[in-house]
């Protein structure tokens, strides 16, 4: 804990659970599947069901679905800026069983038609954690750098990406790694001290066996690299 | 990292160091968090520009998305043009707690201070002070440093959550931030200081957290008020050279104490107090 975990953060109101972490969740979203959405189904559990009208949560997923951050003024517009920006979405309600009251789940849709399905949770002053991706468990917050990589589950893929980090002198704090059944799909996240840049997911990406290499950078750590 | 897990420690630490309670909770910071002292200004400034620019994003004219907040502001600032029942300077600072909360509500951008919904005690307070006595900038970002300092010292011992700890952890907190930063800005003491935040704890000790239709309009909009006023007594008794007699730090233990206590239905959860009224009904959450 740290003083700014007072005072602070800066963020559109009404409600750091329901609208702050309502937006790093789109954002998250967002950045997990590489580029701008085209497409959005917006699933809300809980709380952000029964709840979210009256906090903005809807107008802040989208929000974050076009890449703002929880301070943005423009929160409240999302809805018309997302028609600009030719984001197609819908909002329903689900019950995703044992899960944080405020969790949703988010599926996207990219303009070369790659989709992505993010379930995540926010746990208050602003704080989120992501415990699904594509129907496989995982949980990272987002607070450090994270990389997100889906692979075929065959052997060497792990050392290899990791080889990639270890080369570029970036230091992993966590590794995950979840896959459907042996010998098909599986995800891969990686959370590390330093921003993870480009030129690495780059490089990881022209590995065999790679299938998709996202990365997720903390709002404010951008200007590190 | 914390860096001080009692007042008493942190007041000790800062008689052994010399400096100024703000400056001894700015540095202890910065060197835990291990960033420079300029970041660290910079940071708070920051915060203060912030509560300064939502203050004036202020429209009386802005509904929240339940039409259950906004205009009372604007009507509060109508009134202190007049000849009012507080006088000038406390109008004001009832007009800005009542902007900023509504801010919140209709989803303007705020500083969580330290919650969302408790985002208009300290700026109510601060802002007005520093009209009526001319404080600077500096001073400011000081007394910032000063509340959350006591924060920091709150939420670890007690909490800062309405899910948590009821209301009195979220306005409560808020108010016992405010309080020791007006008492830095009267030129207080650091004992003072710590004096004024036990004694705005312990007069809004209990406090449930009970929102209407579980949204962050009522009553916390109007608690912002209640919240800044708390503070401004408990500064001015402080000052007065009036003390609490319960230890401060075990007034934040029974801040604790009284929110693990506190049932179910009275923390945040829409499900008591003034959320279970009739009127509440129609704003109730949706049956999914």
């Amino acid at each position: 804990m740290n003083l700014f975990d007072i005072l602070g953060p800066i963020m559109v109101g009404p409600s750091s659970s329901h609208t702050a972490g309502a937006v790093r969740m789109g954002s998250m979203a967002r950045a997990l599947l590489g580029q701008p959405p085209v497409r959005a189904q917006l699933l809300l559990h809980g709380s952000f069901a029964s709840t979210g009208e009256g906090h903005g949560t809807h107008q802040a997923l989208i929000a974050g679905l076009l890449g703002m951050t929880p301070d943005d003024e423009r929160v409240p517009d999302s809805f018309a800026l997302a028609k600009e920006h030719g984001l197609k979405f819908i909002f329903d309600t689900v019950n995703l069983r044992d899960v944080h009251p405020n969790s949703a789940l988010i599926r996207l849709e990219g303009a070369d038609g790659s989709k992505i399905e993010v379930a995540a949770s926010s746990l208050g002053g602003g704080r989120i954690r992501v415990f699904q991706i594509d129907g496989l468990s995982c949980s990272f917050s987002g607070e450090l750098p994270t990389l997100v990589v889906h692979n075929t589950d065959q052997p060497g893929c792990v050392s290899q990406v990791t080889g990639v980090l270890a080369r570029r002198g970036l230091n992993v704090a966590t590794l995950q790694l979840n896959r459907d059944g042996r010998g098909e799909s599986a995800v891969m996240v990686i959370e590390s001290d330093h921003v993870i840049f480009p030129g690495a997911v780059d490089e990881i990406r022209a590995l065999p066996g790679i299938l998709r290499v996202t990365r997720y950078t903390p709002e404010g750590m951008e200007e590190e690299r | 990292m914390i860096t001080f897990d009692s007042l008493e420690q942190m007041l000790l630490d800062t008689k052994q160091s010399g400096l100024p309670l703000w400056e001894n909770i700015l540095q202890s910071d910065y060197r835990a968090q291990n960033i420079t002292r300029e970041q660290s200004l910079s940071k708070m400034t920051g915060l203060l520009d912030a509560m300064i620019h939502a203050d004036e994003s202020y429209r009386a004219e802005d509904r929240s998305a339940s039409g259950l907040s906004g205009g009372a502001g604007g009507r509060m600032s109508d009134y202190a043009k007049g000849e009012t029942l507080c006088g000038p300077f406390l109008s004001e600072v009832m007009a800005g707690a009542l902007r900023m909360g509504e801010c919140n509500a209709c989803m303007k951008r705020i500083v969580a201070a330290p919650t969302a919904g408790a985002c208009g005690v300290l700026p109510a307070v601060l802002l007005p002070y520093a009209r009526q006595f001319g404080a600077s900038k500096e001073q400011l970002v000081q007394a910032l440093y000063v509340a959350s300092g006591f924060g920091m010292v709150i939420a670890h011992r007690a909490s800062i959550s309405g899910a948590e700890g009821g209301c009195q952890a979220e306005i409560g907190s808020a108010a016992a931030m405010a309080a020791p930063a007006l008492v830095h800005l009267q030129g207080g003491t650091p004992e003072q200081m710590a004096h004024a935040c036990a004694m705005a704890v312990k007069n809004l000790l209990g406090l449930v957290c009970d929102p209407v239709g579980g949204l962050v309009e009522v009553p916390c909009v109007k608690r912002n008020v209640i919240g800044a006023m708390d503070a401004l007594s408990a500064a001015q008794m402080a000052l007065a050279g009036i003390e609490s007699r319960v230890p401060p730090d075990q007034v934040l233990d029974a801040m604790a104490e009284v929110g693990r206590s506190l049932p179910h239905i009275l923390r945040e959860t829409g499900k008591g107090g003034l959320a279970a009224t009739p009127f509440a009904q129609q704003y109730a959450p949706k049956e999914i």
